[in-house]
């Protein structure tokens, strides 16, 4: 369906634009000025052009970072989109278990980031947290705030936690889309519950899919607050991802040329980054 | 197999629940059990945790704070959001594409980076400590989120419905409230609910740009955690109670959740 | 190739069906013959699409049996019941191109593909789609699908039935004709046995040898078209079909002869025995009542154009009666008499035709 051609709707958009970019714009700005300039304190400034920007993108703390935290999302990514697409698909498509279901998977999405780090901070401890208790039970050598491998796995732990509910909401929206007549025209073609899954449902979720994976990629770029409360980046630094770097830069040692020319470094990879995969998801849609 | 095939929900939802459970069983014990020896149960069950927070005013005045904001931020996000997705949906204007995918980046944002000009820029608008403060600061990342969604829900709707009130002799404004509006109500409920969640959960920018008046209960717990010692049954106890809130809105839209994010467009 | 029979079949959605609106069918027994063309015809919600489900195993019945060629498959599943289905809405896998559409339903059942080639390609030709075979299917109109959902039907031998729910629904106005034609014609090349479920009485008589015609749940006449427009068994068939639909009127009977508020109208079925507590009624199309010297006097409310003929409503106190007439005869002002043609006009009892 043609859309009709209106310049007056830039009315109707100008308050969202407004705000959007009194938010945006002034502090995008100050980031910027802050890239280039050196202070020592007492509120006075030097201009310094790109030399932050060098200094950052040949620093070996950015580049772990950066390395951590690719780690994580890819991690996390593997883990929670097929995970969430395995449990949307084994979940009763009608009967009154359903909205228990979402009502009950859907509670970690609404918990302050904070309490969901300090939640999993007690849960996981190995003296009086539940899971510390059982895993070192079990016999394992357990204790995240001491061990690199156990703070990793309690952190994506952590996140599989939190987040995994929201790829099953969405891929259970894009099931319940489809239509009963294409599993029954499977049915009669003779196809496989593999077949219905490679040529009905996942081209059918697509769209949806689309749409978990840029939100679980963008909003894991800049997971801050759980890490922070759960192990604060450390044993040392072996979970200190890109945010939680550029925290301690900025505001524990006062480095804010460095720290603003590390952010937009890191806002124009995931900028770059969810661009790619955008144009590549509607460029597939414009072929078909 | 499709017999079983309820064990795998019925697991992960287990999974969900263990932290939960054992975060709600420490805000019924007292300190000294928590700290004392491991116990899978509140084994002296005690309403102290709670009857501080609900009598002492540095502690409920946060959750009064929290709503506040949260709400303010609801309604402008979603008053605002409704005329610009109507705009996105049915018309064509310079710019529209790459204004739709400006929005969206806005959630790409590091807050933690933005924190401090957030801080600076609010001081210089002396709107510092103030609940439209966070409830403004929050439009960042709710208002692409409003748009996106109630885009999706409004394409839902045939243009025909718009055409044949403008027939009718509907002027805009009448037509959008009385017949558009009511038409899309599960799409607002929705955005409202996404809207009110993201704003809940946010504690960086909240506690950024609050220091005594408008502080985020989510905020008083971190001072808690470190100023008064390691009481983890008031940390229990308040984190127990930030759960409420989303738990009964959530039930109210259980059935549109689903649908909310599967109508927006990429 | 079989012959269908459904024996007995009763069917409801509740788990403890007490009333008889609880039924979605009622009771049903009916023979498909092999290689027919059948319309399946009746308002929405009068229970043919679950029949059709019955038949294609989709929905399993509450009672009654369906047999193919005499063997009771009720329990047997969609896919073992070698049949095929076109739905309302056009399925076809997006994914694919138009090739590996058709050839989807050869692949899961494991031929060989040389074989396969040579099927697709065959029935792209009959469907006229061989130009669109390497396309994604996903990029096709509402009628290619449509022929796409056929054709992954038409490509296996194995098929007994091919069935059609409303298969037209979304077909824009100037092809449903064009896609109808193709049905036709491809019922007459490939003798299949086809079952066409519509509410539509033009698609259905244009295409079906045989017109089922179905009402809350029940089959109330099955024949051919001529037999549903000249001798409808039930007043339901005589309303729902044909336009403008059967006169009915209300009427009692005094030894042996009906009487329409108290005129005496010969009928073509005069009852042999006493039809005591039944609601009667006359039934006669339109086409059989003409205006004439004598008979019923009536007053005419309404004329309107029919095309060919015009559309006469004519009251007799408030009792509507419409006839036809042709478009140049002369209309009388104001009253006029009726005449009702006797081998036309026919009693019926509680809705059913008294034999």
């Amino acid at each position: 369906m043609g859309k009709t051609e209106n310049q007056k709707a830039w009315f109707f958009v100008l308050p969202v634009f407004v705000l959007v970019a009194f938010n945006a714009l002034i502090p995008l700005m100050a980031v910027v000025n802050y890239s280039v300039q050196e202070t020592f304190g007492n509120n006075v400034f030097f201009f310094e052009g790109l030399k932050w920007f060098e200094e950052v993108l040949h620093s070996d703390r950015f580049h772990a970072s950066l390395l951590r935290q690719l780690a994580f999302t890819g991690t996390i990514l593997a883990i929670e989109v097929p995970l969430g697409v395995a449990i949307a698909l084994s979940m009763p498509r009608r009967g009154p278990w359903v909205s228990v279901c979402l009502v009950l998977m859907a509670l970690p999405l609404l918990i302050p980031w904070n309490v969901v780090g300090a939640m999993w901070n007690i849960f996981a401890l190995p003296d009086i947290g539940l899971l510390g208790r059982m895993l070192n039970g079990l016999g394992f050598n357990y204790n995240y705030t001491q061990q690199p491998f156990s703070a990793w796995a309690t952190l994506i732990a952590m996140d599989v936690w939190h987040w995994t509910s929201l790829v099953v909401l969405l891929a259970y929206a894009g099931l319940s889309a489809i239509p009963d007549a294409y599993y029954q025209a499977a049915k009669i073609d003779g196809a496989s519950s593999w077949a219905v899954l490679r040529h009905i449902q996942l081209p059918k979720m697509k769209r949806v899919l689309t749409i978990a994976i840029l939100l679980r990629f963008m909003d894991s770029f800049n997971i801050y607050t759980e890490p922070f409360v759960l192990t604060g980046g450390g044993p040392g630094n072996t979970t200190t991802l890109l945010s939680i770097d550029l925290v301690k830069m900025a505001l524990g040692q006062f480095d804010l040329g460095r720290a603003a020319a590390m952010s937009i470094v890191y806002f124009l990879i995931i900028l770059l980054l969810s661009w790619i995969f955008y144009a590549a998801m509607t460029r597939e849609e414009g072929r078909s | 197999m499709k017999r079983l095939s309820w064990l795998v929900p019925f697991l992960y939802v287990l999974f969900l629940l263990l932290p939960i459970y054992w975060l709600v069983s420490m805000s019924f014990k007292t300190t000294n059990e928590i700290l004392g020896a491991f116990s899978p149960w509140p084994r002296t069950f005690t309403f102290d945790n709670y009857i501080k927070i609900f009598t002492d005013r540095t502690w409920y005045s946060g959750y009064i704070n929290s709503l506040i904001y949260t709400t303010v931020n609801t309604v402008i996000s979603v008053v605002v959001a409704l005329p610009a997705a109507y705009a996105f949906s049915r018309y064509r204007f310079v710019g529209d594409k790459h204004l739709f995918f400006w929005l969206l980046t806005n959630r790409m944002a590091p807050a933690a980076v933005f924190a401090l000009p957030f801080f600076q820029l609010y001081s210089a608008i002396e709107l510092f400590d103030t609940h439209i403060a966070v409830a403004l600061a929050h439009c960042l990342f709710n208002i692409p989120l409003a748009v996106w969604i109630l885009e999706g829900f409004m394409s839902a709707v045939p243009r025909q419905l718009d055409e044949t009130a403008y027939i009718d002799g509907y002027r805009f404004w009448r037509f959008f409230l009385r017949i558009f509006l009511p038409t899309i109500a599960a799409g607002v409920g929705v955005t409202a609910f996404f809207c009110f969640m993201f704003s809940w959960v946010e504690l960086l920018l909240a506690k950024t740009l609050t220091s005594v008046a408008a502080k985020p209960i989510a905020a008083t717990m971190t001072r808690t955690a470190s100023s008064s010692g390691y009481e983890l049954g008031l940390l229990a106890a308040a984190g127990t109670l930030t759960i409420v809130p989303g738990a009964f809105v959530i039930y109210f839209v259980r059935n549109y959740i689903a649908k909310g994010f599967a109508l927006g467009r990429v | 190739m079989a012959r269908i029979a459904l024996d007995g079949l009763r069917h409801s959605y509740l788990p403890q069906p007490q009333r008889p609106e609880d039924w979605a069918l009622k009771q049903l027994d009916l023979e498909w013959a092999d290689g027919g063309a059948y319309a399946l015809l009746g308002p929405s919600g009068c229970g043919k699409t679950t029949l059709l489900n019955i038949i294609s195993g989709l929905v399993r019945p509450s009672e009654g049996r369906v047999l193919f060629d005499g063997v009771d498959l009720t329990d047997v599943p969609t896919d073992k019941r070698r049949i095929a289905q076109v739905f309302q809405f056009p399925v076809v896998y997006d994914t694919m191109t138009v090739y590996d559409n058709l050839a989807f339903p050869l692949r899961n059942r494991g031929i060989a593909e040389p074989e396969i080639k040579a099927k697709v390609h065959e029935i792209a030709r009959m469907l006229d789609l061989d130009s669109a075979l390497a396309r994604r299917a996903a990029g096709l109109t509402a009628d290619g699908k449509q022929k796409i959902s056929l054709g992954r039907g038409l490509v296996r031998s194995d098929v007994n039935v091919i069935m059609f729910d409303e298969p037209l629904t979304v077909i824009d106005p100037h092809l449903k004709w064009q896609l109808r034609s193709k049905l036709k014609e491809l019922h007459q090349r490939t003798r299949r046995t086809m079952i066409y479920v519509t509410h539509d009485q033009t698609e259905a008589l244009t295409f079906a040898d045989k017109v089922v015609v179905m009402h809350d749940g029940t089959v109330v006449q099955v024949g051919s078209p001529v037999d549903l427009f000249e001798r409808p068994q039930h007043t339901f068939v005589g309303h729902f079909i044909g336009s403008p639909g059967m006169n009915v009127l209300p009427c009692e009977v005094h030894d042996g002869t009906a009487l329409f508020a108290g005129h005496r109208l010969p009928v073509q079925n005069p009852p042999k025995q006493p039809l005591n507590g039944q609601r009667l009624e006359i039934g006669v199309r339109p086409e059989f009542v003409t205006l004439a010297p004598e008979g019923l006097p009536v007053r005419i409310a309404k004329v309107s154009d029919g095309g060919r003929y015009r559309v006469v409503e004519a009251l007799h106190d408030s009792q509507r009666i419409k006839l036809l007439v042709d478009e140049d005869a002369s209309l009388p002002a104001d009253t006029a008499h009726l005449r009702f043609d006797p081998g036309h006009t026919r009693l019926y009892a509680d809705g059913w035709l008294v034999s």
